[in-house]
């Protein structure tokens, strides 16, 4: 793990890159929280693009498939003034042949300055951070089963937005917390930023073991679970689960942990109810709280690209 | 901090003659945009004390600034707050400290992305000379030489009055 810490930071102690939540001290956290805080206001002006990464190059480098993180990572981009090439070498490069290593070597030739990279395998962007000249900065964007940073901050970020303060929170993530890199990288914002209480409620097929040590209290009772809590997550339910039989059917696992009105009412009445995106309505979650009230999703995807934008700006900013 | 000096000469005097300046000249319904963080308390102050319809605007020129590569971000980003129309405004763009006049080149195109100001004058407490680019204030406190190798900011006192400090320029 010190390896890992070591990597994201520079000798003075910045952010270089940004591979993993776990291991960043609270300070780094709360400055990219305090930043993306002053991007809201840019974000929400007519002209919504700041002069700051002009002339630097980045390259969105998805070997996995994925639309929406893709596309806000390209927003934030632009809205910095940067030059952003989004590739699809899932499609390409790859399925060529060409090794991770020799697709980042071939576009570090063509002067990037940062990648945002996301791999269907857990580690994938240390390697890449590892391998790149000392000025180009790295941004994981969803590495395997291990982290997806930037959701996990812009999260938080939209916690702290409804909830101003970390310190009282109950907070509940729910669902496929196994496969789920949101959980792990939200798991660890929270608790780095002192959230007391953090719960993870689903089926034990899909609950990871030993989790209790990461700090969370298990539930496998959705109804136990979201007592008094101000915060639920939803995670996403991947149908390619069903098929492994760790689950019966859609329609039970929504009978037993799909969030639904009647459920949200056992958590505080002003609880806020988080999803990462792409929801699947009827599965996990109950359109009724999808579009309630109570509901902060859409302003996670708003926040997503006021925290993007901070975390290139501190990056490109920090050097070696 | 040992090394932290607060000057002889008075801030606050500099204050008045600021603001008798800018009360001779400027428009009544002048907009004042203060830079932060001293930028932002002298557009406070000088709301309560000048007569006039004057609306105050907060600039942090962060993301404005030219020296990313080499001094990275701030550590502290504070929010731009423009809450009136720049569209035809008078405005005046209230800093602590003239310097090599980058800062100020920052805040006049931080305002142009919220709309084309009538006109943009520029009111600093202190002019310490030292510029880069072609940028001059229309009203200045006082007129001070500073050693290139100190750096002079403002302080707000706990009971608000203004301080001027001169440190060694913070290392990277």
């Amino acid at each position: 793990m010190l390896s890992k810490k070591n990597l994201q930071l520079n000798e003075r102690g910045e952010l270089h890159h940004l591979l993993a939540i776990e291991g960043l001290p609270r300070k780094i956290l709360e400055r990219i929280l305090d930043t993306a805080e002053s991007f809201v206001g840019v974000n929400e002006r007519e002209v919504k693009v700041v002069p700051l990464l002009r002339g630097k190059s980045i390259f969105n480098v998805f070997f996995e498939n994925s639309t929406r993180t893709r596309t806000t990572f390209e927003i934030a981009a632009k809205r910095l003034s940067a030059d952003v090439v989004s590739l699809d070498v899932a499609r390409s490069s790859t399925s060529k042949g060409e090794s991770i290593l020799d697709t980042i070597a071939n576009l570090s030739a063509m002067h990037a300055d940062m990648f945002v990279v996301r791999h269907a395998a857990s580690g994938a962007p240390y390697l890449i951070a590892q391998n790149v000249a000392p000025h180009v900065h790295v941004i994981n964007a969803g590495d395997g089963r291990h982290e997806h940073p930037t959701q996990g901050l812009l999260d938080v970020f939209t916690i702290r937005r409804y909830k101003k303060d970390f310190s009282n929170l109950t907070v509940a993530i729910v669902g496929d917390i196994l496969h789920s890199r949101v959980a792990r990288s939200q798991i660890h914002a929270l608790t780095t930023l002192g959230v007391p209480e953090l719960r993870v409620i689903g089926p034990q097929t899909l609950l990871p073991t030993e989790i209790e040590r990461l700090g969370v209290r298990v539930f496998t009772s959705l109804e136990a679970g979201l007592k008094g809590v101000d915060v639920v997550t939803m995670l996403r339910l991947q149908n390619e689960r069903m098929t492994g039989a760790l689950l019966p059917s859609a329609s039970e696992y929504f009978s037993r942990y799909g969030l639904t009105p009647q459920k949200l009412a056992l958590a505080k009445p002003d609880a806020i109810v988080l999803h990462p995106g792409p929801m699947n309505r009827g599965v996990e979650i109950d359109s009724a709280v999808a579009d309630g009230k109570q509901s902060v999703i859409l302003p996670q995807v708003t926040y997503g690209i006021a925290v993007r934008m901070a975390v290139m700006a501190i990056l490109a900013g920090a050097t070696r | 901090m040992n090394s932290q000096t607060t000057l002889d000469s008075d801030a606050e005097q500099y204050f008045e003659t600021l603001k008798m300046q800018m009360a001779a000249s400027i428009a009544f319904d002048a907009k004042l945009v203060g830079v932060f963080s001293g930028g932002a308390w002298l557009a406070d102050r000088l709301k309560q004390e000048l007569d006039g319809e004057h609306e105050v605007g907060y600039i942090d020129v962060s993301f404005y600034r030219d020296d990313l590569s080499t001094a990275g971000l701030k550590p502290v980003v504070r929010s731009t707050q423009i809450p009136f129309s720049v569209d035809g405004a008078h405005v005046v763009i209230v800093d602590d400290v003239l310097f090599t006049g980058r800062s100020i080149r920052a805040a006049i195109n931080t305002l142009f992305d919220y709309g084309r100001p009538a006109s943009i004058q520029l009111a600093v407490l202190v002019d310490r000379g030292g510029r880069e680019l072609p940028i001059a204030a229309d009203y200045i406190g006082e007129a001070l030489i500073v050693p290139a190798d100190t750096m002079l900011a403002l302080e707000k006192r706990e009971d608000g009055k203004l301080t001027l400090i001169s440190e060694p320029w913070p290392k990277r």
